[in-house]
């Protein structure tokens, strides 16, 4: 028999090793980033505008091959002030992120809010997009530095309950 | 159109866990640190190897520690002729399924051998521990299992 103690843990560690391809339709739309644009796609059927695109609408399994330029300015949906520490966190809690639905997309995504208190944000609020320098641009959504108030009035609801 | 660039990345998704084993599995790997297969007893006395908490058939509490081995009988098994970057081996091997001397049931190791032909359902075996300084109470406290030459 040993004399040491008996094993009751066990290192037990995962590492999945993937190679992603972004494919065409997101490597337009991170292209755009490297640019400082945001680059979506129009279904010729229903019309809607997804940012970021897959290359084909989800409702119709049309390609999505029509490319629309987004505006800088959008709608924060929703919103969730996170105040919980996490492995691997880069930035400074408590901070908010907020759903972001650029004008003139149907779909909304997941953006940093900044330079508002955090009691301050809302549902309907106005935003602008603010990118990292150009020289730090890149195909990589982090090229948008955060999102933050542009000033107007809020969005009436009825704008938005549709991209919760 | 103007720009057709594809963009590849690399990504990697990984968790550092460490898992509390409980005692059943406890004192499995407990075993296998000191250079021995335990195992325990399910219902109507079968030893079940490696151990469970409940006898997968019948739902039962499991009990005591049994010790089998170390030498079994091969009783499934794959050949691998190239292995992957994550398998144990690097060199060809064949996964087996291992019935222990006095175990009702199979435990899953690695046999490296020079082809398909040298293994057999039926084969007798014995596992090659880790020397005693790296063992940690882990299944690769077993390195791999080699044939003793014998056939049940
Ligand atoms: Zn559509």
């Amino acid at each position: 028999m040993s004399e040491r103690e008996p094993v009751t843990m066990m290192d037990a560690a995962t590492r999945l090793d993937y190679e992603f391809t972004a494919g065409v339709a997101m490597s337009k739309n991170l292209h755009g980033y490297e640019q400082g644009k945001f680059i979506g796609q129009r279904c010729p059927k229903c019309k809607k505008v997804y940012v970021p695109s897959r290359g084909s609408c989800p409702t119709d399994g049309l390609p999505t091959d029509e490319i629309v330029e987004l505006p800088n300015t959008g709608t924060v949906t929703t919103y969730c002030v996170v105040n919980v520490p996490f492995a691997g966190q880069s930035i400074e809690i408590p901070y908010i992120c907020g759903q972001i639905l650029l004008d003139g997309a149907n779909l909304s995504f997941m953006g940093l809010l900044q330079e508002i208190p955090i009691d301050e944000v809302r549902m309907g609020l106005r935003v602008e997009a603010v990118w990292v320098p150009p020289e730090e641009l890149g195909p990589t959504l982090a090229s948008v530095k955060y999102f933050r108030p542009n000033g107007e009035p809020d969005a009436d609801y009825e704008t938005y309950k549709e991209y919760l | 159109m103007a720009d057709e660039v594809i963009y590849r990345s690399d990504h990697v998704l990984e968790y550092p866990f460490v898992r509390s084993v409980g005692p059943v599995i406890g004192a499995f790997l407990t075993g296998l640190r000191d250079g021995r297969v335990v195992g325990t007893r399910g219902s109507g006395g079968r030893v079940i190897v490696p151990p469970t908490e409940y006898d997968p058939e019948t739902g039962e509490e499991t009990s005591g520690v049994v010790e089998v081995g170390p030498e079994g009988t091969v009783t499934s098994w794959s050949w691998v002729p190239r292995p992957r970057p994550k398998h144990p081996l690097q060199t060809p091997f064949a996964w087996v399924l291992v019935r222990f001397d006095g175990a009702d049931t199979s435990f899953l190791h690695v046999l490296p051998a020079a082809g398909p032909d040298e293994v057999s359902t039926g084969m007798r075996v014995r596992p090659e521990f880790a020397p005693e300084d790296e063992r940690v109470g882990h299944v690769k406290d077993i390195s791999h299992f080699v044939a003793t030459g014998g056939a049940s």
